[in-house]
């Protein structure tokens, strides 16, 4: 069922670039083109029109983080307005699972892209640093679908986070030392313990999908 | 060392109380049959009293008469006497690990039987088919089905119920059959036994308790699926075994069992779906009728607790009327109900309906437990060394092949598949339990002659299964080192797993892709719109900001303790601000704290299953989180006092470092605190009323002050903070009058207890919390 507008040159382009197969390309036009009401961009009011989307707490930095330069591979930093098809593949090879033809080297390339992606996600001003606050919004967030739960402790898991991630990547610091924030080589070692490849992929059938029951 | 001694103390105090009710209970029985008819021992002072005690007229000033309380009597002490068992079971903290309580409660059955038997006393009828099915048995499977986890339960509901109801069908028949096979063999005497006795046998055999095992489960904290499937399968297994039961012996009493045709085998087939759905249609109609009914009775509460459970017994009175599977309807009703009559009845009335349930329940399976016991300890047993051992191994063996075969299946369509450590402990934890027993009791005699050797069966496995196969669980658990749950060692682990779960289904929402999340979501979106505008009650907001409301003051209760406390300590002397602190690990407790909240607070997208214990309640969150406030205070308090008494920093105050906690910095002038108040009337905003812009009017102020104090780590902070209050101010209403009266009252006699940064910043957070957190349903 492809749309006649994408030329199959493109189209091997697009998937030699981001890493996808072909039906899973037309698989995910199609859904742009419903996102877009058929336009060829998209914008953030579009993202509304996803009613599932509502109940995540971090919507907002999902979105933004859609729109967010520094994941669509450009140089330069800040925020676009619209996205065509081809920034949204982008984001979305973020989410490939892993191959199994995939060597050493291009797994470690994966798992920190993947990481970068994250890492962008929690950095909002774009300094290359995810500063207490910056945290705070974080763990704020996640705990928001929660409205009992106080603000006080939100902040002090994300200053009890903190502390712990300074241990982790500076061992023990002299009575002078600042800890200003997590860096992206921290971040590395913080998810050292992590496997995200196998967390941070999302299945991309290529046909109409199919129910699960977990 | 000390702490186990006194264990052991207090184990045999309960002992020597548990001996001495004994002794009572014993005194009772054995007097019981002296006593006999009414004589009358009677304590006057007249002499002439020995002489003929039968015939004397005389006004008896002490008469003696057992027999018209015996039944309640008897009933209340074995009731009693249970409950003491279980106290003496859960202060020698290491057996609730070991076994799980039924073996207690079959303990004190058969001790209970034993002197029953040794007194010659004629046990009081508590059991008979009438009493059991429609008192004994609702409250237990009225209690299962509220307390069911609803999350958990529907997200894998298709697994459940396929492994419930063909794992059910499986076992039944395949024990039938199997026993069927058995007893034609000439040489074990059991030749009389026809086939529709050994399929009833079956069905009867293969209602599964697993509730038992699931305390060690949490002990163990096996993964969630697991715990979620064996759940599952104990609540929809009761059901399913009754109907099963009921068409079996529906079959039985046609005359012949030569005469049942195939149309009939098929009218069974129909008539298990006819009644198990009907059941569950039923449920859910009473389920909405008197959650409806809840919306109305916000003045007189009272007799929400009585809807409730009407309402659900009515289900199953209905049902059962018309021969549907009262229990499944009863579950249904109960699974309804719980979500709108929760969020309508008073609070009280939710308590109390939690624990009356659970005190129902409780009473009816120490009753069955009880006669499960005395039946043991007595005369009508036939043993039959075959069918008896058979039985045994024909349970064990069709549990695991059902649970091979069926998860096999079910396997491919998961998404998370059962290993074979998971199956092996899922057809190991096949505990039988007082249903079993209860319909082996009321098997009809008439129809079945060897009935005897029916219950000694029974009581055969159920012992087997308790104790052994209960006591051995635990162990064969950690042995296996199945998958627990992933508790996190870090919390920085458990956040970022947990954004990585919102950003995936985020991601999967975006891109289209069905997940059970949909279907989820598209339930609560109809939900939303229509039910429960029609069934909970108006006004709800209120409530929420009102239960926010007795949070706060109940924070504001112990902070003034604590404050209370503070004073006392000396920390008035220490000048340091600017303080910073030594990057030391969180303490374990700390930790542990932490990571309970983030693992009951964190909006899940695949949520946990709380503990479901049969015996105690679950705890409540909000218990907990004040319970979390307190310890985290007093950690604080604890770190601010040993850094004033210890350390000598004659640091500056503009140094740098408040890293990431906001730090005890030391007391603040009391003109700090004026400023407050100065600040309060100045600016008076419209709309809202006191506390409110008290607390965001502060912050301005009090910020610039702060920030001259030390070095602000985070400029955002600051804009935040402001912002905030700022919008929501507009939205707070009447609610808050009150509680500036107290707000301000209590601050008063406590001008320097507070000044401390950190507490500073908390408290400002809480009245943050106070307008951020119903703004959080508004904003986004």
């Amino acid at each position: 069922m492809g749309s006649a507008h994408s030329v199959p040159a493109e189209m091997r382009e697009l998937a030699d670039r981001t890493g996808f197969t072909s039906e899973q390309i037309e698989h995910l036009h199609r859904r742009f083109k419903q996102l877009s009401q058929d336009q060829l961009t998209i914008r953030k009011e579009n993202f509304d029109s996803i009613p599932d989307l509502e109940f995540n707490p971090i919507r907002g930095k999902i979105v933004h983080a859609f729109f967010d330069k520094r994941n669509l591979r450009q140089e330069s930093d800040g925020l676009a307005d619209e996205i065509n098809f081809e920034d949204f593949l982008t984001i979305m090879s973020y989410f490939r699972p892993i191959e199994m033809n995939m060597d050493e080297e291009q797994l470690d390339r994966f798992r920190k892209e993947k990481l970068k992606f994250l890492f962008h996600m929690y950095d909002s001003d774009h300094d290359g640093k995810i500063t207490l606050q910056e945290y705070r919004n974080v763990v704020e967030e996640l705990l928001s679908g929660n409205p009992h739960l106080e603000k006080e402790s939100a902040r002090s898991i994300a200053d009890g986070a903190m502390m712990e991630a300074a241990s982790i990547c500076v061992g023990q610091m002299g009575p002078d030392q600042v800890y200003e924030g997590i860096t992206f080589e921290d971040f590395l070692k913080m998810w050292q313990g992590i496997d995200i490849e196998t967390k941070m992929h999302v299945r991309f059938l290529n046909v109409d999908t199919i129910a699960h029951c977990y | 060392m000390g702490f186990a001694t006194l264990a052991y103390a207090k184990l045999s105090n309960m002992l020597l109380l548990l001996l001495s009710v004994v002794c009572c209970a014993a005194a009772a029985y054995g007097g019981e049959p002296s006593l006999g008819k009414r004589s009358v021992p009677h304590y006057e002072h007249d002499s002439s009293s020995a002489v003929d005690s039968s015939q004397d007229m005389r006004l008896h000033v002490f008469t003696l008469d057992y027999e018209y309380v015996q039944i309640p009597y008897e009933v209340t002490l074995w009731i009693l006497l249970a409950s003491f068992a279980k106290i003496g079971f859960h202060i020698f903290h290491r057996l609730p690990r070991l076994m799980p309580e039924s073996c207690i409660l079959i303990a004190i059955g058969a001790l209970v039987g034993a002197i029953i038997f040794a007194s010659h006393h004629k046990s009081p009828p508590v059991m008979n088919s009438s009493i059991y099915f429609l008192y004994l048995l609702p409250p237990i499977i009225l209690e299962e089905g509220y307390f069911m986890p609803t999350r958990p339960f529907f997200e894998n509901f298709g697994s459940i119920l396929w492994w419930s109801v063909l794992g059910s069908l499986l076992n039944s028949f395949g024990i039938g059959l199997s026993l069927y096979g058995v007893c034609q063999i000439e040489a074990f005497g059991l030749t009389d036994l026809n086939l529709l006795q050994n399929l009833l046998f079956g069905s009867m055999i293969s209602a599964v308790d697993p509730v038992a095992a699931l305390v060690v489960f949490e002990e163990a904290s096996v993964n969630e699926q697991l715990y979620m499937m064996i759940f599952g399968e104990s609540l929809l297994n009761d059901g399913i075994t009754v109907v099963l039961y009921n068409i079996f012996i529906a079959f039985t009493q046609m005359h012949r069992y030569e005469e049942i045709e195939s149309i009939d085998v098929f009218a069974g087939f129909a008539r298990f779906f006819v009644v198990g759905l009907g059941g569950f249609l039923f449920g859910i109609v009473f389920g909405f009728v008197s959650a409806f009914m809840t919306r109305f009775t916000h003045n007189v509460s009272s007799i929400e607790p009585l809807l409730v459970f009407m309402f659900s017994y009515l289900s199953y009175l209905c049902a059962e009327t018309l021969y549907i599977s009262g229990i499944l309807a009863m579950t249904a009703c109960a699974v309804t109900m719980k979500k709108y009559v929760e969020e309508n009845v008073s609070q009280n009335s939710y308590t109390t309906i939690k624990y009356f349930m659970k005190m129902l329940s409780s009473i009816s399976e120490t009753l069955i437990f009880v006669f499960m016991g005395v039946s043991t300890v007595g005369k009508n047993h036939e043993w039959n060394w075959a069918f008896i051992c058979f039985t045994l191994f024909f349970c064990l063996i069709w549990r695991t092949l059902s649970v091979f075969a069926l998860f096999y299946i079910s396997n491919k369509f998961r998404t998370y598949p059962f290993t074979f450590k998971d199956q092996l402990i899922i057809s190991y934890s096949g505990l039988r339990g007082a249903s079993s027993f209860s319909l082996a009791f009321l098997l009809p005699k008439n129809l079945f002659p060897r009935k005897n050797l029916f219950i000694t069966a029974t009581i055969v496995v159920i012992y087997f299964t308790v104790f052994i196969q209960g006591i051995t669980i635990g162990p064969l658990v950690k042995y296996l080192d199945v998958k627990k749950t992933n508790k996190k060692e870090s919390i920085n682990e458990e956040i970022h797993v947990r954004l990585m779960d919102h950003l995936k289904a985020g991601i999967e929402d975006i891109c289209g892709h069905w997940s059970h999340y949909q279907l989820r979501d598209k339930f609560k979106k109809f939900d939303n719109k229509y039910l429960k505008k029609i069934l909970i009650r108006e006004h709800q907001p209120k409530s929420s900001l009102v239960s926010l409301y007795k949070k706060m003051e109940i924070k504001l209760a112990i902070e003034m303790a604590e404050s209370g406390m503070k004073i006392s300590k000396s920390s008035t002397t220490s000048p340091q601000s600017g303080r910073k602190q030594r990057a030391h690990r969180l303490s374990p407790a700390e930790v542990e704290a932490m990571r309970d909240v983030l693992a009951h607070n964190l909006y899940q997208v695949r949520q946990r299953a709380p503990a479901y214990n049969r015996h105690n309640l679950p705890t409540d969150t909000s218990e907990k989180q004040a319970q979390e406030i307190l310890i985290r205070r007093e950690h604080s308090l604890r770190q601010s006092c040993r850094k004033g008494n210890s350390l000598p920093w004659g640091r500056p105050v503009n140094t740098t470092e408040v890293r990431y906690f906001s730090l005890p910095q030391g007391p603040r002038q009391p003109t700090r605190r004026k400023v407050r108040h100065v600040t309060f009337t100045d600016q008076h905003r419209s709309g809202s009323d006191a506390v409110l812009p008290l607390t965001s009017r502060s912050q301005p102020r009090t910020r610039p002050l702060e920030a001259k104090q030390r070095q602000e780590l985070i400029p955002m902070a600051h804009v935040d903070r402001r912002a905030g209050p700022s919008n929501l101010s507009a939205r707070r209403g009447n609610s808050v009058s009150r509680h500036r009266f107290t707000r301000a009252e209590n601050r008063a006699p406590m001008p320097k207890a507070r000044f401390t940064v950190r507490e500073m910043e908390e408290y400002e957070s809480e009245e943050e919390t106070e307008t951020m957190a119903p703004a959080r349903t508004l904003v986004i």
